[in-house]
């Protein structure tokens, strides 16, 4: 068994599902990824698999402490996804989701490009199902517009891969962090310049990062996980993107360029969520601006750095997934998540509200909630390097938080005005689900130990071992002052009816350049082509007619080789030539 | 539609509403004293020097997004169908 990459038994797994009906069916979907983190659990630490292909080594399995994170968290996000969709009859989602899971769980764990190229692929080719689950026209156009998008990442990484093969001769994809170097840098990194040491790895972060939704490259994020089903978008929001976190971390760490980029990330979104009147998609904008400060970290690439982003992508991905989980629930029993149609949920969905508050005050960082002892790490790295601009970037980007996920979310869903919708509260199933998630949020904010353990470093201050407190009087109350009072900004903004207020509308994004401009483009393109193929037509037609009429000019019956000859001056011409014919025999 | 008398709850009535929000002034007075009594680290100077630094930061940061966004609306605004897919 120990030959089985993690993650493996899911996606064959996945494979037994259709032939498997009912409840048995059910309860094995649930079964696997607990068999499957056993398996995880069980290999020995530091396990590495090496398989010889032709010249090149590939390593299917690396376990380490930094794939470990991403894999005790997969497995968990697996689970209770799984569980949050018990009751929907749907095999397709079903296979899905447990292969996508299973898929980057196994590329989590890849120890060479190879391995890690075929199994994101195979996510994201697992993942677009979940958006074309819905069975509708629009969500085969934005699976579509999704596939592609992970497609052009996909070969952008094989272009990548190619090159650094060529370069390198080598396929290992990172290697395991000293544990004895403070500063870190990864594969990709050139230490001096930090920079990424070639061409071949410039097409890597490039591939990373539309993954990982980068600014300029992130609107196939908040085009697809509205789109997903009630359940599917659950699984689509801890997945994908944290994967590309992980491969950047592995092999990005120390890369300088990656600080603006991510914290761009964490501020451009916030203004978007604001406006926006689909609660799924303010989440996937608020999904964009938590991994802005997972990005910062693995810039930074000290210790301290990659354990905030190791545990702030720990965190996130169970505080993302109870809020999606909650606005689900809301989709499913209301048929709608637009802020504008809802309001007063919360007499209907106590415990829903409940558990999306959960996951609002984590997500904004209060103490006592895992958002406060994870995103802490990184942001005392980053105010360590004493650069003003990243210092105030990132204090707005965690007032902006307060704003889309900690307050508008629960607000307009749950609160705000009345909308009279009357609805049962969310299937057992799904409150089980979000019931874990909302535990596991205010586990990890009370006693953060078990999760600092998982973490790839000890967890210290700095260099020189300094413990690491989060509950400092002096942090809990500037905290909770950047919190309450970003919070009596939107009561005094909303209370005189300054705060925006939620229309039935959309806004554009960088969207608007493949899905309005290009295709406008095209099809001017076209127009002017069939305007000059009509013209090299009529050109070439007229060639042909003059030629013909040149042909005919002779041929006719007017013209000289239609001119008809006499009987006698016929047979004369054959003498002539029968004549020549007998002199040249003779000759 | 408005909620109807047996819907009716405690947060229905604006003068609750009013309470919470009076609430909310009164906890955040509470922490600029308490944030004036503890001993405070910062890597930042102004961390340490100006009074209430993150709780001024917290209200101008948010209502300056706020700003921001309402801008952002009226440059990327569109109605519903714009994409008419």
């Amino acid at each position: 068994m120990n030959s089985l990459p993690p993650g493996m038994l899911l996606i064959l797994g996945a494979l037994v599902i259709p032939f498997l009906k009912g409840r048995t069916q059910k309860v094995y979907g649930l079964l696997l990824p607990v068999f499957s983190a056993m398996h995880m659990v069980n290999l020995p630490p530091d396990h590495l698999i090496h398989v010889q292909m032709f010249d090149y080594v590939l390593t299917p399995i690396r376990v380490d402490k930094l794939s470990l994170v991403w894999g005790y968290v997969f497995h968990l996000a697996a689970l209770v996804s799984i569980i949050y969709q018990l009751h929907v009859k749907d095999k397709l989602q079903d296979v899905a989701g447990i292969m996508y899971a299973g898929a980057a769980i196994t590329a989590v764990f890849a120890g060479d490009v190879v391995t890690l190229f075929i199994f994101s692929e195979l996510a994201a080719v697992a993942s677009a199902f979940l958006i074309y689950a819905n069975r509708n026209t629009r969500s085969a156009t934005v699976g579509t517009r999704y596939f592609i998008i992970q497609m052009v990442a996909g070969v952008l990484m094989l272009f990548g891969i190619l090159l650094w093969v060529h370069e390198t001769q080598s396929l290992d994809f990172g290697a395991t962090y000293s544990s004895g170097d403070w500063q870190l840098y990864g594969m990709f990194v050139d230490p001096e310049s930090r920079m990424p040491v070639n061409p071949a790895a410039w097409l890597f972060l490039i591939a990373f990062g539309i993954k990982a939704a980068f600014p300029f490259l992130h609107n196939w994020l908040q085009d697809s996980y509205p789109e997903g089903t009630v359940t599917g978008t659950v699984f689509l929001s801890a997945f994908t993107t944290k994967l590309a976190i992980y491969a950047l971390a592995r092999s990005f760490a120390g890369a300088d360029i990656l600080v603006p980029i991510g914290l761009a990330m964490t501020l451009f979104p916030i203004f978007f969520a604001v406006i926006e009147n689909d609660l799924r998609k303010v989440l996937a904008y608020s999904l964009n601006n938590q991994l802005g400060f997972m990005v910062v970290g693995v810039g930074l690439g000290t210790q301290l750095a990659l354990n905030g982003a190791a545990s702030h992508a720990f965190a996130h991905i169970i505080y993302k997934g109870l809020l999606f989980m909650a606005m689900g629930a809301v989709l499913f029993r209301t048929g709608t998540v637009k802020a504008s149609e809802l309001g007063g949920l919360y007499k209907s969905m106590p415990l829903t509200c409940l558990f999306c508050i959960i996951g609002s005050l984590s997500i904004s960082g209060f103490p006592i909630f895992s958002g406060f002892v994870t995103k802490s790490l990184t942001l005392s790295a980053a105010f360590d390097t004493h650069q003003i601009w990243l210092f105030v970037g990132l204090l707005v980007a965690s007032a902006g938080v307060v704003d889309h996920s900690g307050i508008k979310i629960p607000f307009f869903a749950f609160f705000a005005h009345d909308a009279g919708r009357r609805v049962k509260e969310a299937p057992l199933n799904m409150l089980i689900a979000m019931g874990i998630a909302a535990f596991l949020c205010i586990f990890i904010g009370i006693y953060p130990e078990p999760l600092y353990a998982l973490l790839p470093f000890d967890v210290q201050a700095d260099a020189s071992g300094a413990a690491w407190q989060n509950y400092t009087a002096s942090h809990i109350v500037t905290s909770l002052q950047l919190l309450l009072f970003a919070a009596l900004g939107f009561a005094v903004l909303y209370r005189n009816g300054w705060y925006p207020s939620e229309l039935p509308a959309l806004n554009i994004d960088t969207d608007v350049i493949y899905r309005k401009v290009l295709p406008a483009g095209i099809r001017w393109i076209a127009r002017i082509g069939r305007k000059g193929i009509g013209g090299a037509r009529a050109k070439a037609l007229g060639i042909i007619n003059g030629f013909i009429v040149w042909i005919r000019g002779h041929h006719s019956p007017e013209g000289i080789m239609g001119d008809p000859w006499s009987i006698g001056a016929t047979a004369l011409w054959a003498a002539v030539l029968l004549g020549i014919y007998l002199i040249m025999a003779y000759l | 539609m408005s909620p109807t008398p047996e819907n009716h709850r405690w947060l229905d009535h604006p003068k609750n509403a009013r309470k919470l929000f009076i609430g909310l002034i009164l906890v955040d007075l509470a922490l600029l004293v308490i944030g004036e009594l503890i001993h405070k680290h910062g890597h930042f100077d102004a961390e340490i020097s100006v009074p209430a630094f993150y709780a001024i930061f917290g209200f101008f940061a948010y209502c300056s997004i706020i700003a921001g966004a309402v801008l952002l609306r009226k440059m990327i605004k569109r109605k519903e169908d714009y994409y008419d897919e």
